[in-house]
Formats: C-alpha cells, sequence, structure tokens
C-alpha cells in the first residue's frame, strides 16, 4: 500500500538527520512514539511531539527508556505503528524490552543516536560502538534487524524500510544512526506519498476462536491481530506454544528459539543490502557502515589516485551480517579494511566470515570524532603491498 | 447425590479453561480476587472483546493469562508501561492491570508513580501478599516491620509503602483497599473502579501461605483471612496517612479516595483543540 | 467438566467440582450457615475437599463461590436453579 498522505511532507528540505528520521517514521506511518530525553537522539521526538497532533498520532514523554521501550509495544497491540528513539544509555536500559519484543514478535523501530560510551561517554559526540549490543543485548536467542544510515537523506529512506522491514518479519529494527548523521544538516527529498511504498500489518484474516497468535506457515512469520477485536488473544514473555501459552517445556522452546532465529537466518538472502563500489578487480576492500563510509569513501578515492585496487562495502543493512559477500570476495581480495568508530565489532564478523582466507585489518577508533581519512588510507596502501 | 441439578460455575466463561487448573497454592488468596474480578466484570455489562488485562511478573503476574481476554503478561515492573501504551493506542479500550505488590511497588515503583500523576485512564488492581511469592518469600516494599522473610532472616527492619497514601499523593482519582475476606465489597468495589475514568487503585490484601504465613508462625491461609476479617474496619473516607500496615495489626478498609481529574487523554484533547488549529483528536474525551 | 451437586434439603445447594479443590477451607470457615464440613475421602490430588453436611441448613448464598480460590465450588438458590434450563 501506499504512504498516508497526512504523514508525508513532501517537498525538498535543508533538514538534520535527526529530523529526517522523523519525517520517515511519520512517513512510513509510525503514529505512536513514547520517548525519554537523551543526547544525541532528541530531537527525533521533539519534531514528532510537534508534528504528531496535527496528523493523528500520540507521542508520550515516558518517566525512562524501560517504559518507552515497552509502551510502544502497548501502542504495537493496540493496532499501531510505533517506535521509541534513544542514544547509548537508555539503549542499555531498553534491553529487557528488546528481548520481550522479539519473543513476543512485536514489530517495532528503535532509533539509537550513537554516541561514545561506554556509560555517560561522551553524549554530544559520536560513536558507533553499539552494533554488538543491539546484535546480542538481550539475554537469549533472538534475532534482530539493523540499518545503518549514513545521511539525512538516508535518514528518511531507511526509516521507512526500517518501518516495512519490522512488519515484514515481525522483529526489532534498530536504526543506528550516530551523534553526526543526527546533527548534519543536508538536502532531504521527501517524495509524493504515492511514491513510498508501506508495508501494511500482517493482519489475519482468521475469525476468533480459530485464530492462533504463532501458528505460522513457510515464511515462520505469524500473522497478528489486536486488542479489542475479539480475539481474545495471550501474549507472553514466557516461552509459548502456537496459542499463545506458556509451554514450559525443552520442545517448546526448541520450537519457538529456532523459529525465533530462523525466520532471519534462513532468510537473510532477502536482507542484503551492501552498497559497493569498485568491486570488480579490486585487491583490497573496505567495508564500513554510517558515517565512517563517508569518510572511507575519501580515503578509497584518494588510494585510487594512487594506484591501489579498492572497493568500498557499506553495510546499509548491518545485521543480519552479509556473510555471503564477504565470503566469495575472500576467495580473491587480500584484505578487508574495517574501520569503524569502536574498539573492533564488525570486524569480527568479518573475520568470522572470511575464517582466515585473507586478511582483515581492523581500524579501530574510540569515538567522539570521525577517523582521518589517512588512517584509512594508510591501512589501504599497506595491505595493496 | 441429585444426579438431576446441574450447572456450571458462572466464573469459568472469564476464564481460559484449557489453562486451569492455576499456578498457585493451597490457601493462595490471588484466586479469590480473580473470582471477584470475574464477577465485577459481569457486573460492569462491560464489553468484554474491549476489555485487556495485563501483569506483570509474580505470582499475580500470571491473572492475566487466566482472563479469558485480551491479556498480557509483560517484564517483571512494567505493566503500567505496557498498559500505558495499549490504552494510548486504542482508547476505546478498558485496560486493567492485575499485578502484585513487589512488581508494582520495587521494580514498578517509578511507573506507578508517573501514571498516577498523569492520570492515565487504567484500572490498576494490585493483590498484596506482602512478600515476592514466586522466587520464594523475600523482602518486599510491602512487607511489615518486623516479619521475617528469606532476605530479611532475622525480622524486616525497612518501613513498608502505604499504598493508599502513596496512591493518593501521586494523584490517583480512586483509591480503595480491600482484604480477601471481604470478596462482596471487593466486587463492588472492583466494579466501582471499572466505571470510573482515570488512575484507580484497588489494594487487596491476600495471604501467601506458603512464604509468608508459615515462615511467620501464622498457621495457613485460612488463618490469614480470619486475621482480616478480626482486625479490619471499615473506614470509607479515612485519611490515607493514617492507613499503613502492620505487623498483624489493624487494617483500615474501604474507598478513602474518589475525586476527578482530567485523564491524560482527555487533558491532551483539549489542550490541543484550544491551541491547534485542525488538531485530530485522538480517541474520545468523554467530559 | 461435571459439577457435583450433592442431596438437596434446603433453599439452595452447592456444586463442588472436586478434583480441582486445594482443601484450602475458605469456603468452610466462611460459610454464614455453617453447612459446608471436609469431606472424609480425599479427592485426586490427595485434598479433602467440602461436602454440603447439613444440606438443610444452605441458603444458596454462594459466599463460597465468591471465596473459592480455586473456583472448585459455587452455591445457588433453588429457586434460580429452576429457572435456568437444565442441561
Amino acid at each position: 500500500m501506499k504512504a498516508d498522505p497526512k504523514g508525508v511532507l513532501t517537498g525538498v528540505h535543508f533538514m538534520d538527520g535527526d529530523h529526517a528520521a522523523c519525517e520517515g517514521a511519520l512517513a512510513a506511518g509510525c503514529r505512536f512514539v513514547a520517548g525519554y530525553p537523551i543526547t544525541p537522539s532528541t530531537e527525533v521526538v521533539e519534531r514528532f511531539a510537534q508534528r504528531i497532533p496535527l496528523i493523528g498520532g500520540v507521542f508520550i514523554q515516558m518517566e525512562d527508556e524501560v517504559a518507552s521501550s515497552i509502551a510502544i509495544q502497548g501502542a504495537v497491540w493496540a493496532g499501531k505503528k510505533a517506535m521509541t528513539v534513544t542514544s547509548g544509555p537508555g539503549l542499555s536500559l531498553m534491553m529487557e524490552h528488546v528481548g520481550l519484543a522479539a519473543l513476543t514478535e512485536a514489530p517495532l523501530v528503535i532509533v539509537d543516536v550513537q554516541r561514545g560510551g561506554p556509560s555517560t561517554g561522551l553524549p554530544t559526540l559520536p560513536g558507533q560502538a553499539d552494533m554488538m549490543q543491539v546484535k546480542w543485548g538481550s539475554h537469549g536467542d533472538y534475532e534482530i534487524i539493523a540499518l545503518s544510515p549514513n545521511s539525512p537523506q538516508e535518514c528518511f529512506d531507511l526509516m521507512i524500510r526500517a518501518f516495512n522491514l519490522s512488519e515484514t518479519y515481525r522483529v526489532p529494527v534498530f536504526f543506528m544512526m550516530d551523534e553526526v548523521v543526527g546533527h548534519m544538516t543536508e538536502r532531504v527529498a521527501i517524495p509524493e506519498p504515492s511514491e513510498i511504498e508501506i508495508v501494511e500489518r500482517r493482519w489475519s484474516s482468521k475469525k476468533p476462536g480459530e485464530y492462533k497468535a504463532y501458528a505460522t506457515g513457510a515464511d515462520m512469520v505469524p500473522d497478528m491481530v489486536k486488542a479489542g477485536d475479539g480475539h481474545r488473544i495471550h501474549i507472553t514473555g514466557l516461552t509459548h506454544d502456537e496459542r499463545g501459552y506458556p509451554a514450559l517445556t525443552p520442545a517448546a522452546q526448541k520450537k519457538l528459539v529456532e523459529r525465533l532465529v530462523n525466520k532471519i537466518r534462513l532468510r537473510r538472502h532477502e536482507l542484503v543490502d551492501v552498497r559497493k563500489d569498485g568491486v570488480d578487480g579490486a585487491e583490497v576492500v573496505v567495508a564500513s557502515f554510517g558515517i565512517t563510509s563517508r569518510v572511507a569513501q575519501a580515503a578509497v578515492e584518494e588510494a585510487r589516485r594512487k594506484g591501489g585496487k579498492v572497493a568500498h562495502l557499506r553495510l546499509v543493512i548491518a545485521w543480519p551480517f552479509p556473510d555471503k559477500l564477504f565470503q566469495e570476495l575472500s576467495r580473491r581480495v587480500k584484505a578487508f579494511i574495517v574501520p569503524e568508530l569502536n574498539m573492533g565489532q564488525m570486524a569480527l564478523e568479518v573475520e568470522r566470515a572470511v575464517a582466515g582466507r585473507c586478511a582483515v585489518v581492523p581500524i579501530p577508533h574510540a569515538g567522539g570524532t570521525v577517523h582521518e581519512p589517512a588512517a584509512i588510507l594508510e591501512k589501504i596502501m599497506e595491505s595493496s603491498r | 447425590m441429585n444426579e438431576t441439578l446441574k450447572a456450571e460455575n458462572p466464573v469459568l466463561p472469564y476464564l481460559r479453561q484449557d489453562r486451569l487448573p492455576h499456578i498457585w497454592c493451597p490457601g493462595c488468596g490471588i484466586g479469590s480476587t480473580v473470582n471477584c474480578f470475574a464477577r465485577a466484570l459481569t457486573e460492569s455489562k462491560l464489553d468484554l472483546d474491549k476489555v485487556a488485562i495485563v501483569s506483570g511478573i509474580g505470582c499475580t503476574g500470571r491473572v492475566a493469562g487466566y482472563m479469558n481476554l485480551d491479556s498480557f503478561h509483560t517484564t517483571h515492573g512494567r505493566a503500567i508501561p505496557f498498559a500505558t501504551g495499549l490504552k494510548l493506542g486504542n482508547p476505546n479500550l478498558k485496560v486493567v492491570v492485575y499485578s502484585g505488590d513487589g512488581d508494582l511497588f520495587a521494580i514498578g515503583g517509578n511507573h506507578f508513580v508517573h501514571a498516577a500523576r498523569r492520570n492515565m485512564d487504567l484500572t490498576v488492581i494490585c493483590v498484596n501478599n506482602s512478600t515476592y511469592g514466586m522466587t520464594g518469600g523475600q523482602v518486599a516494599p510491602t512487607t511489615p516491620l518486623g516479619a521475617t522473610q528469606t532476605t530479611m532472616p532475622y525480622g524486616n527492619f525497612e518501613p513498608p509503602f502505604n499504598l493508599p497514601f502513596l496512591a493518593e499523593a501521586c494523584g490517583a482519582v480512586f483509591v480503595a483497599r480491600w482484604t480477601v475476606f471481604h470478596v462482596r465489597q471487593l466486587i463492588r468495589t472492583m466494579k466501582e473502579g471499572l466505571a470510573k475514568r482515570g488512575f484507580v487503585f484497588i489494594e487487596v490484601l491476600a495471604p501467601c501461605p506458603t512464604l509468608y504465613s508459615r515462615r511467620n508462625k501464622l498457621g495457613d491461609g485460612v488463618d490469614q483471612v480470619k486475621y482480616y476479617k478480626e482486625r479490619s474496619a471499615v473506614k470509607d473516607g479515612a485519611d490515607t496517612r493514617e492507613v499503613g500496615l502492620s505487623f498483624q495489626g489493624d487494617i483500615a478498609v474501604g474507598k478513602f479516595v474518589d475525586r476527578d481529574r482530567p485523564t491524560w487523554l482527555d487533558a491532551m484533547n483539549r489542550h490541543y483543540s484550544s491551541v491547534l488549529h485542525d488538531y485530530h483528536e485522538v480517541g474520545h474525551a468523554e467530559d | 467438566m461435571a459439577e457435583n451437586a450433592p442431596a438437596v434439603k434446603g433453599k439452595g445447594t452447592v456444586f463442588v467440582r472436586l478434583e480441582v479443590c486445594k482443601g484450602c477451607s475458605y469456603c468452610i470457615d466462611f460459610c454464614p450457615t455453617k453447612c459446608l464440613a471436609f469431606s472424609k475421602e480425599f479427592n485426586a490430588k490427595g485434598y479433602h475437599y467440602p461436602v454440603l453436611a447439613k444440606p438443610e441448613g444452605c441458603v444458596g448464598c454462594d459466599l463460597c463461590g465468591l471465596y473459592c480460590p480455586d473456583f472448585a465450588i459455587f452455591g445457588v438458590r433453588l429457586k434460580d436453579l429452576e429457572k435456568a434450563p437444565r442441561k
């Protein structure tokens, strides 16, 4: 279906990433946001609070991030598309409810405008050190999807995709911005509503009595109903059977947890979005994401001017990690270079995927600013020799 | 035996019968409160398809799972913020939060405080058994001074919350307390609370024979209900500062607070309607 | 589930689902006419369950039904029971 025109601010704007992310959410049909102020993400909810009364929906500033991350789940079961927005410390507080959303398969979006950590760290300066936390942060086994925009335009475009993916797979989708992307102001073109494709919730057509909350077909994703429609659903954070009833047995655990991970792992080929530049004939590949990709691109171009055969892969979808692409390339390149604003997180994934077939050169950075392009260039040139 | 007489327990249609028998211990009072809640639902004449129940974690946290309603068994302490989102997502729902004292007032205390402040339109029923039952009888924010619990093995020296006082101070529009002994009064109050708009708080004292009564040499569940019978006094409209509980002491019961304030949604709708041209009202404002 | 209705001699009677009773004695202790007592027999779970020991005393007030934490017992007035269609 097409976007509801009420939420779409069609036109060309000069806007920062936080505001563009909010506009993306509104265009995607998000009509409920619960949030708690935290730098550098607050502008997203400030704009939502300003915009939503004239569109039709609710913003509530909750008492903390724990509350925000479950209030949105209440709204989801009431039938709304919903998101919350935070940064490092708030993200840490939300982790239990990431698990709840994963287990109960509540489609929702969590925006993380990353800053330097750990703890209060660098509230106003960038980081990319939450990548492993969003993948593994809640206890137990589950899967999520994470997108990594590198510009205000992508904050708009990919936010629509984030909502659509959350509805398609019924998983929490993380929107992994960072302080620089959030606060940088650039041109943002917002199309006509008729040009924006929206994935509607997987509403079940079954009648009350016939509907089972967690019965699935081949795609491993259950159809959904909402509270108030007569289905008398039971939704629990306990391990449950197809009816949604608690089922505290190894067999029920196996069936449920295997499905929760397999609905992403076995369909990960549907979830590859890597922007490739100059892969053919490359000897060295720079793999990056988010704001670091913009610095890396400068280094890649400089290396090419110096004669280097360098490719640039930018992970737009960071989770699930595109193993297969890295496996394939690892058979014909000398090295992967992985600059990131953390002490080596996605580099571990690259190492796992290439499994020793070529070199992996992390370029860790503790955060607070972006890499110097020269630092990336140096590693490219070293690895090209 | 008269084999010709047959009837069905009137409570059963309100329960998920395929999940019974329930997990609660012999003599636990939670089932009695559920019994009363089912009867209050009957008397409320609410469309049960539009009633949702939200619980946290713990023994009382299991209530949602037994009610034949749209029911949500959430995380520990977070029933109220979940319920907040559910209510704001669909204001036509009557949303009931049904949880225990530890869940609502220890780990969930901040959410209770703020939902009451906002006058969120929720009916909050707290079964107060003075302990953490599910985890084995640890001290709760409601455990009376002097009571022994596994994490207060020499007797509790922490003062407990006076829950009605807390609820009133934070802004609840309806505050009542009964015990499991007062079943008819509890049904009446639950019915009244379900009809009330705004943040409604009903405390129900209930025995935990396994982990509170026996550990404190107070006998079985029924002995605790007898204590409720003997030491309770109806004090409608009582000053909530005066209704705190002590170990096996006097118990003030009744309806302490019944007042009106705009709910969060009513306040939002009213305010935005007055300050914003073209405001898209959310749900209903019924005042 | 079958309900077990004992003899009728008074204005009311009680139905008991023996198998779900946990023997807490709420119904027995708080029966206003003191007409319930524990059975001599055990149910399948090993609990004594309530029986209408003095059927002439039961007025069908259903206070037992309100108290029962296990939804095992409830009372009815005979005049209400006769109005209801028999299943």
